[in-house]
């Protein structure tokens, strides 16, 4: 809220020591490890030109790469969507035995090296693995093909959403809920009318994370697809490939396609969170 | 339409929030459930609206037991103390809500919900608001779209927790006989609660002062404040001086520095409940219970002047307000020795805790 | 009349079915997705017994492959700690013009795929990079060596400290620094005295974060490493390693010694969440 103060704003001796050396350091610890090489990428791909930009990225097999990367991404994102707010809503309202671990074991992707867990879902989902077995008895191949794929990006992405909802969830007021009761609302009306819309920013955050952690995500996923070309080969093993042949400027211009493509996702996160707070401090900081 | 709640217990846990309840309101009353935080006011609008289902007792709505209902099923109208609006809906949409959740059969056709929100907001003031979101209203503003909101289902029974508890003294005000003249047009049995004993007494029809779940009195605001019934509730509905002492006859009552008027009932200690305003503070001595004072500190400015002052039998400080004019004659000096004298005492056997 | 009816639902109460339902699918759902994989790793690592798995991780290489895994963590978090505290102390203590770009760039690095982090220091340090001819004349080896894998490891851990502690210091805001600073004490003092002792738990949080993506990184490390045996394998690559090999319980028990960690990682999270909780509820 503005004060008149506020018009005439003087530059006040700052009263707390040690902005200039934290800043100082912060900024050039930044410079040299984050943005000077992000810098080097923008700068070697810009060498490309625009013709040999479009040669690497319009090849037959790096489309069907990218394209099966925000295809799964994207599928197991609206997934994560679904089971995340599912997870959200148990962990966050209901009391049961074992609660406490399930909370806990939410988090076992972020934790958890990417190796490990391709290796695991590999295991698990392979032909001879527990489920993938039965699975395959069913007529679901989930190793070497898209599904797997997809499958291994929902266990990286399921933190993303549960763990942006379930604050949300937890704050919100019974009030509402109890107004919407008094209203003659049942459960479910009150749930769809009241309670999705409040938690609609946060659910929109969380897939716009998963979604964006999807596209990138590599060992959980190399492990089970296969790397197939033109068949389950994703976007970052086909930049990992064209680095193994040496082929450094058509890495890079897979990599900017992808790095647009992040930071316009994280952008757009950033704004989501800007406004969900924003409509959250204004009801709050009114009389 | 009438409420009647009878014998009504509610634990949670261990604690007993509200212990034996029983009061009935009658219909198109304004009723308001007055006393501090804790004392289970809150809770018993709760249980009438049927928020919480109570271990023992029932409510009944028009003779009706309404005990098993659930609160969707009461079609009982709450407003909440922080509003508890949609804030994702309009000031509209907020309104319209409980026509739009009805069963297909009941629910009003969109020309007739339209039609019933512009007359609710036109009710509350509102008119011009109804596109704006929860977010962009004022305090009071939004008190008034929770109140259109919780009228556009036509409830039977309008119950109000703290209506005014989270605005500003100005606003508060103002929304007090807004809701009496509201309340004198639209006659839905409301019940309204506050810990504001003036709110209450300014407002209500019927003043039922709550501590420690029971029910210490039931009244008109006049009863009550006029005719306590325990010291709890002499003491919570305004300030007062405390003399404490034991009965010498039918009429006196003998202190440990004097004698006082007053009606006694018997036990061997009581105490004397003496408002600041019947305090009567003189220069010279005027009769048996006139008590010597010191003056310790003077405050003038109000409405009235209250003067602290010390007695000189046992150094208890007590308080007496005066006119102003009265405050202007008597010309008082901090230190100067006065005498104090009450004009009007309500005695309670001293083992009434407050 | 006095009776003492059944207990019924709260409004805001699901059903019970409902409850159970819910309850039910989601313990399900974390169940295929999050504990059968785990239960997967220690069934592979024990598949042919304890012997195998303790003569498998006892392999000089997978040795090697621990000891560089510790060098890189050795590296990347006591210099993201430092970053961690200074940047939190500028942004949280200090207003500025440009806060919030500094705030949204240092969360950069989370939205960089591990593959293109590792491809930025090719780039770089790549015989073929901007620096390659300068440091192939000076005898310098970055990628496919230790500099790399410590670089590229520091680059995406970067953001977790910080982003663990600036919320918490946020939130204790400067009054404390300012009573602390009016009482005469310096800005070291301020610092050690006042503002750590406050953040110590998200501190401890973040580090311990850091540590586990540190100990953890596969994609990044991957492309600036050469997977030499012995030379340049962290303990994942040394995972992939070996199962591309077909050594299927060597390639579990190197696994499961990451698993453990990720497992006391999650522990330490809780247990650091509980006592953030208990010091606040404390107030």
């Amino acid at each position: 809220m503005g004060s008149p103060l506020q018009t005439k704003r003087r530059r006040k001796p700052r009263v707390i020591p040690g902005f200039g050396l934290t800043l100082g350091y912060s900024l050039a610890y930044l410079s040299i490890l984050v943005l000077l090489p992000l810098a080097t990428l923008f700068w070697q791909s810009s060498k490309l030109g625009w013709s040999q930009f479009w040669f690497v990225i319009s090849d037959p097999e790096v489309v069907s790469a990218m394209k099966l990367s925000f295809t799964a991404s994207f599928v197991a994102a609206l997934v994560n969507v679904v089971f995340g707010l599912l997870v959200a809503w148990v962990l966050a309202r209901y009391k049961f035995p074992g609660k406490r671990f399930l909370d806990g074991i939410v988090d076992l992707p972020f934790a958890l090296p990417t190796s490990v867990a391709g290796i695991a879902l590999a295991a698990v989902y392979g032909a001879n693995g527990f489920l993938g077995g039965w699975l395959e008895a069913h007529g679901i191949k989930v190793v070497y093909t898209a599904v797997g794929v997809t499958l291994a990006l929902v266990f990286i992405g399921l933190p993303f959403v549960v763990r942006t909802v379930q604050p949300v969830m937890e704050e919100l007021e019974q009030e509402t809920e109890e107004a919407a009761a008094s209203l003659g609302a049942g459960r479910w009306q009150t749930f769809y009318r009241v309670i999705l819309p409040t938690i609609a920013p946060a659910l929109l955050t969380g897939f716009a994370l998963a979604f964006a952690r999807g596209v990138g995500e590599y060992g959980s996923v190399v492990f089970i697809s296969g790397n197939l070309p033109m068949k389950t080969e994703i976007a970052p093993v086909a930049i990992m490939s064209k680095l193994e042949q040496f082929n450094n400027p058509g890495a890079t211009a897979i990599a900017l396609v992808m790095l647009t493509f992040s930071f316009g996702l994280l952008i757009t996160v950033h704004f989501l969170q800007w406004w969900s707070g924003k409509r959250v401090r204004q009801l709050r900081s009114t009389p | 339409m009438s409420i009647q709640v009878s014998h009504v217990d509610k634990w949670f846990g261990t604690y007993k929030a509200l212990d034996d309840v029983t009061l009935e309101v009658p219909d198109g009353q304004l009723l308001a459930l007055l006393g501090p935080s804790g004392s289970g006011k809150t809770t018993l609008l709760r249980t009438i609206a049927g928020f919480e289902s109570p271990d023992a007792g029932d409510v009944r709505f028009d003779g009706a037991d309404v005990t098993g209902q659930r609160v969707g099923e009461r079609h009982v109208g709450f407003v909440f103390q922080h509003y508890a609006l949609f804030r994702h809906m309009s000031v509209f949409e907020n309104i319209a809500f409980g026509l739009r959740v009805k069963s297909r059969k009941d629910r009003p056709s969109k020309a007739d919900i339209r039609d019933k929100v512009m007359e609710l907001l036109k009710l509350v003031q509102l008119e011009s608001f109804a596109a704006r979101k929860p977010s962009e209203l004022s305090g009071g503003q939004r008190q008034r779209v929770a109140l259109a909101r919780a009228l556009a289902v036509e409830p039977k029974v309008l119950l109000l927790d703290e209506p005014f508890g989270a605005l500003d003294a100005k606003v508060r005000q103002e929304l007090r006989s807004w809701l009496r003249r509201l309340h004198d047009e639209i006659h839905v049995t409301s019940v309204f609660v506050t810990h504001d004993q003036e709110e209450a007494l300014e407002v209500a029809d019927t003043v039922v002062i709550m501590n420690q779940g029971r029910v210490e009195q039931i009244g008109s605001p006049f009863e009550v404040y006029e005719h306590p019934r325990t010291p709890f509730v002499y003491n919570f509905l305004g300030n007062v001086n405390l003399f404490h002492g034991r009965p010498i006859s039918g009429e006196s009552l003998q202190t440990e520095f004097g004698a006082l008027n007053g009606r006694t009932n018997g036990p061997a200690s009581v105490i004397g409940f003496v408002r600041p305003h019947e305090l009567e503070v003189a220069r010279v001595e005027n009769g048996s219970s006139s008590m010597s004072a010191v003056v310790l500190q003077l405050l003038p400015a109000g409405p009235t002047a209250r003067i602290k002052l010390e007695l000189a039998e046992n150094g208890a400080y007590v308080e007496a307000q005066v006119s102003q004019e009265t405050y202007r004659e008597l010309d008082l000096k901090i230190g100067e020795q006065v005498f104090v004298k009450p004009r009007k005492v309500r005695v309670f056997p001293e083992d009434y805790s407050i | 009349m006095s009776r003492v009816p059944a207990r019924r639902k709260l409004a805001t109460e699901d059903p019970i079915f409902a409850k159970v339902l819910l309850t039910v699918a989601a313990v399900i759902f974390l169940g295929l997705f999050l504990v059968a994989p785990l239960v997967a790793v220690f069934q592979g690592a024990l598949a042919n017994g304890v012997t195998a798995y303790l003569h498998a991780i006892r392999q000089p290489e997978a040795i090697q492959a621990i000891e560089l895994t510790l060098t890189a963590a050795a590296f990347a978090v006591p210099l993201n700690l430092i970053f961690g505290l200074a940047s939190s102390w500028a942004i949280t203590k200090f207003e500025f013009p440009g806060k919030s770009i500094l705030i949204a760039l240092i969360e950069l690095p989370v939205a960089v795929s591990p593959v293109i982090s590792g491809l930025i220091f090719v780039l770089m340090f790549g015989t073929r990079g901007v620096l390659g001819p300068w440091l192939v004349a000076h005898n310098l080896k970055v990628i496919f060596a230790v500099p790399g894998i410590i670089m590229a490891t520091t680059f995406v851990t970067f953001p977790f400290i910080a982003r663990e502690v600036m919320p918490t210091m946020q939130s204790q805001g400067t009054e404390e620094e300012q009573a602390a600073l009016s009482l005469g004490a310096n800005g070291w003092q301020v610092f050690w005295k006042v503002t750590l002792p406050n953040v110590r738990w998200a501190l401890i949080y973040g580090v311990i974060l850091c540590n586990a993506r540190a100990m953890g990184e596969f994609g990044a490390v991957s492309v600036v490493s050469a997977h030499i045996r012995g030379r340049t394998n962290t303990l994942p690559l040394y995972v992939e390693l070996l199962y591309n090999d077909y050594d299927f319980v060597g390639a579990f028990a190197a696994a499961s010694l990451l698993t453990f960690l990720a497992l006391v990682t999650l522990v330490a999270k809780s247990v650091a969440a509980w006592w953030t909780e208990r010091s606040v509820a404390l107030y």
